[in-house]
């Protein structure tokens, strides 16, 4: 028989604790991987905090959307729409782009929510793609286009001429009550709603919510007929995973002010779909970690190019080198997103249940081996964070 | 009246190329049970065959005429396609034909990729997941991509239809409207007979051959074909061939329409899936009638008179078209009821 | 008055007729068989009572009120649970999740935002939820994945689900079907008791002889979408109309 553990309440406050630590010291612990400076470690809290949000709609309900990258956009464009109006202080901004985000991810919710598995999967796809085209084009007005939403000298930022800050020499940059958020506060600012963030996944995850929703997963058909109208709690799952792409949009803008289409785009929903997997969809770490690796490896490998190629390869013998290089060329530099659907299609082939879960297989089987012998029948403790 | 007709016949080799993706995608998902978002790639991979073909024949044999000189005072360098040093005219004419002639290279092409890819990964997804398999099929088709992109290069490549092919038939003239507001580009129209073949052809073979049978009777219940001992898999291979050869053929052919380039098959990829939601997930019939149908509502969609009542339609008449029919009627136009009314 | 009246219900599909005329009073607190041969509409009818399917015509009133119309879970709000044919339980869940989660359905309604309190520190739904795992013998069970139960247990926990519920009416549709002998007893024994503690009142399809006599107090005999003889087991007994339309005429 196999046991499920779950983790008690002490265990989810040491984790949360270690993990906020982890998250705190990244500036630390980052420098011997190269990974230290503000911009990559912002990226590792922003796309955390979207991948965190994606698997409270993906790791517990198990509906699968392709259509996130939309509520990201949104929570962009809002966000410079605040700097434009209001100022150049985040708060107002995150606070609307959630707002904003969620409305939208309600409404196309409520009407995908009629469909289950790929037809959910398609009809929040269908709904991405619509936003996409229309943001590229009758939209322009708002959206500004090709050229992408950014904020000019010329806005109006009511909030900051009435506090006598409205006059700015050179670009500007998001302030929170003067502090600019750029550099470390900014990624301070982005680390701090990443724990936020965190902190209220574990709320759900231990939650009656949380565990409605992994029944959802389990057996929508059972619980119909165990007296629970399981549509409004996927639509706010759905909603809420909605506010965390839009929260994750609107930090996005807040260490650079400019929002764009291309946000939207549905490689861009593949994307957090991935960073889910990768590290465990339906696991309360996984996601962060996932996003942390994919966009470390995206820094290290988008940043390679032919000559530090043939520096690391510079050992091998004239001929084999040019050959080496040539064929790991196609995987770095422009040629990263090939290396990441590789990435994506051995995870869903061999590690279904992503690192987290692989990790949990290696350490039983490492406990398996310690006891020795005669543990075939042995509990084998399941992954159940 | 004579703008309708253009729309119609505007919408015609588009909806072709939808019809005849969404066919395979339907093939695949009715029988082998398999959501392919690779299937994209495939058409992709077929426009790109032409594009090679045409590359390959074009081989230049470079030789120098030493008693010309530029007017930059070098010697002239006079350049002779290879094909046409061997075969004289007939080597001009298939250089000129060439998009027509891939299609002789595509088609074994496409049957060794299709192969490739069912025996190696898509079969050991027919039980996993409709997520996995989607996921899978995903990442398959940003490799593929992402492979031709950086052989090829991420600009559009244009090809050329055969020079006598290359004209506009005024085909309102032949329906009696006046001349020169109907001209249609002989190419497009090849495009559409050319699907309408393929389509007509895939149905005869699956209507009238044993073969066809056993997948057709595999599609209606699979369960049940497996019990009567036949081994229904390795027909499933075969069947993921032939998707393969109708999405690539499709690209060959659609090169000169649009110049094929890296992403092409995701964008057609998403489309086609809509239609194949329109037509009814494993209805063929429907996904023709679907591919059709939606090729000419977006020439529609894209007229300045609709536009200016519904700004951006061009832009999402199809997904609005497949969100309502996915709200309406779940099972889609032509889908037998009860059936993937998820 | 019974608890459940079924009046003038029809119900085609096509041109087959599943149900046709049914007329039913179900007995508050008793336990009502209803048998017949395959494909006579006992699952159709109970489909019907549940939500899952609308009858053409005629009405379902549970103590008094219309359930037609209504969506499953309303009707289980109502105090109607119901155990499949094949077990459906939360395969991906412990066994104490799986009783808990009908247990919050009740206290907390049919939704509800509730991340306030963690799960494990819901004493009075947890409670309930070990109490009711006991009664069915699953209790060393508790923190077991459901999804590797052997099929009898499987059956035990969906009971479990039901009852813990504290539902007016539960149905059952073939609840030891395909069960060995020993398991079969057990859910009698099970199913007698349940009715002696909690007075539930009970709605049984079964093909099993042995079971309906050992456990009905009351059976509706079907027979081409249409009850042609309901009496006490003794009278079913003796019926030649059952024997003729059921039985084929073998001795019971
Ligand atoms: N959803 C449906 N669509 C079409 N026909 C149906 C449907 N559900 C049931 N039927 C048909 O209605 C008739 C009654 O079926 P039902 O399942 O109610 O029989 P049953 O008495 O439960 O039989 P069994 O003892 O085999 O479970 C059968 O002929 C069945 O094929
Ligand atoms: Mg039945």
């Amino acid at each position: 028989m196999t046991k499920i553990v779950r983790e008690t309440a002490h265990g989810d406050a040491i984790r949360f604790s270690l993990f906020a630590v982890l998250i705190l010291a990244m500036p630390v612990w980052l420098v011997p991987f190269g990974a230290a400076y503000p911009d990559l470690m912002q990226k590792f809290a922003i796309y955390g905090l979207f991948a965190i949000g994606f698997n409270i709609l993906f790791g517990l309900t198990g509906y699968l959307s392709f259509g996130h990258a939309a509520f990201l956009g949104v929570g962009s464009y809002t966000a410079v729409w605040s700097f434009k109006l209001l100022g150049m202080n985040p708060l107002p901004a995150i606070a609307l782009a959630i707002l904003l985000a969620g409305a939208f991810a309600w409404v196309i919710g409520y009407v995908s929510l009629r469909r289950t598995g790929i037809y959910f999967a398609i009809l929040t796809l269908a709904f991405a793609q619509m936003s996409y085209n229309l943001a590229y084009s009758v939209l322009t007005p708002i959206t500004n286009g090709e050229t992408g939403l950014r904020v000019l000298n010329s806005d109006p930022r009511v909030l900051d001429h009435m506090m006598g800050a409205g006059e700015v020499d050179g670009p500007l940059v998001t302030n929170l009550f003067g502090m600019e958020m750029s550099g470390l506060p900014g990624f301070y600012f982005c680390a701090v709603w990443l724990l936020i963030g965190m902190f209220i996944s574990f709320r759900i995850f231990r939650s009656p919510f949380g565990l409605m929703l992994m029944a959802i997963k389990s057996n929508q058909n059972r619980m119909n007929y165990t007296g629970i109208s399981t549509r409004p709690y996927a639509l706010t799952a759905f909603v809420i995973s909605g506010m965390y792409a839009g929260l994750a949009g609107a930090l996005l803008c807040v260490t650079d002010p400019l929002a764009g289409a291309e946000r939207m785009q549905w490689t861009a929903s593949g994307e957090v779909v991935l960073m889910t997997i990768l590290g465990g969809a339906g696991t309360l770490l996984g996601p962060m970690l996932g996003a942390g690796i994919i966009k470390y490896s995206e820094n290290i490998f988008s940043a390679f190019n032919e000559q530090t190629l043939h520096n690391i390869f510079g050992f091998l013998p004239d001929g084999i080198e040019g050959a080496v290089v040539s064929v790991a060329g196609l995987f770095v530099g422009e040629g990263w997103h090939l290396t990441l659907g590789l990435l994506f299609m051995l995870i869903v082939i061999f590690l279904p249940g992503g690192l987290i879960e692989g990790g949990h297989r290696i350490q039983a089987a490492v406990a398996r081996r310690g006891k020795g012998g005669g543990s075939g029948h042995q509990a084998q403790p399941q992954a159940a964070e | 009246m004579d703008a309708i007709l253009l729309q119609i016949l505007n919408g015609l080799d588009k909806g072709g190329a939808y019809a005849l993706i969404a066919l395979g995608l339907t093939l695949v998902f009715g029988t082998l049970g398999v959501v392919n978002f690779a299937h994209g790639a495939l058409f992709m991979l077929g426009a790109f065959c032409a594009v090679t073909f045409n590359q390959l024949i074009g081989l230049e044999k470079v030789t120098i005429d030493p008693t010309q000189t530029t007017p930059w005072g070098s010697p002239v360098e006079i350049r002779v396609p290879m094909i046409e040093e061997w075969l004289g005219p007939t080597g001009t004419f298939i250089l000129d034909y060439s998009v027509p002639f891939s299609i002789l290279a595509a088609i074994p092409v496409m049957i060794v990729i299709g192969l490739i890819m069912e025996r190696g990964l898509i079969q050991f997804f027919y039980r996993r997941p409709h997520a996995e398999q989607i996921l899978v099929t995903f990442g398959l088709a940003i490799v593929l991509q992402e492979i031709i992109k950086s052989f090829f290069g991420a600009n559009p490549i244009p090809q050329n239809p055969p020079d006598t092919l290359r004209a506009a038939a005024d085909i309102g003239a032949l329906f009696g409207f006046e001349p020169g507001n109907i001209v249609y580009p002989y190419w497009r129209l090849v495009y559409f007979l050319f699907s309408a073949i393929v389509i007509g052809c895939v149905f005869a073979f699956l209507q009238l051959t044993t073969f066809g049978m056993v997948v057709r009777a595999g599609m209606a219940d699979r369960e049940t074909v497996g019990l009567f001992g036949i081994d229904i898999e390795k027909r499933f291979t075969v069947v993921f061939g032939l998707a393969a050869v109708v999405a690539g053929l499709a690209g060959v052919m659609y090169t000169p329409i649009l110049p094929p380039d890296y992403h092409m098959g995701m964008d057609f990829l998403v489309l086609s899936f809509v239609v194949v939601v329109v037509g009814g997930m494993g209805s063929l019939p429907g996904a023709v009638a679907a591919g059709f149908m939606l090729g000419i509502l977006q020439s529609f969609a894209s007229m300045t008179e609709v536009k200016s009542i519904f700004p951006g339609i061009d832009q999402i008449i199809i997904y609005l078209v497949a969100v309502i029919i996915l709200l309406v009627r779940p099972r889609g136009l032509m889908g037998r009821k009860g059936v993937m009314e998820g | 008055m019974g608890i459940l009246q079924v009046q003038n219900v029809n119900k085609s599909f096509g041109g087959l007729k599943a149900l046709n005329n049914v007329n039913l009073d179900i007995e508050e607190g008793s336990l009502h068989a209803i048998i017949g041969p395959n494909g006579a509409g006992k699952s159709t009818l109970l489909n019907c009572f549940v939500g899952r399917l609308r009858p053409d015509t005629g009405t379902v009133k549970f103590n008094g009120r219309s359930l037609l119309g209504l969506s499953p879970h309303e009707i289980n709000q109502a105090g109607v649970a119901r155990v499949f044919q094949t077990p459906e339980i939360f395969s991906d869940l412990t066994l104490l999740e799986n009783v808990m989660i009908p247990a919050l359905a009740v206290r907390d309604g049919a939704f509800r935002i509730n991340t306030w309190r963690r799960v494990d520190k819901q004493p009075d739904v947890r409670d309930r939820a070990e109490a009711m795992l006991a009664d069915v013998g699953l209790a060393d069970k508790r923190n077991d994945h459901s999804g590797n139960l052997s099929r009898g247990d499987k059956r035990r926990l969906e009971l479990a689900m039901c009852l813990v519920q504290r539902p007016k009416l539960v149905l059952l549709d073939e609840p030891t079907a395909g069960m060995s002998r020993a398991d079969t007893n057990n859910t009698i024994d099970l199913l007698a008791r349940m009715s002696e503690q909690h007075g539930v009142t009970k709605i049984i399809i079964e093909h099993d002889m042995h079971v309906v006599f050992s456990l009905a107090d009351r059976i509706t005999v079907f027979a081409q979408g249409h009850p042609i003889v309901e009496g006490t087991p003794e009278q079913i007994k003796g019926d030649p109309k059952v024997k003729e339309a059921y039985l084929g005429g073998a001795h019971v």
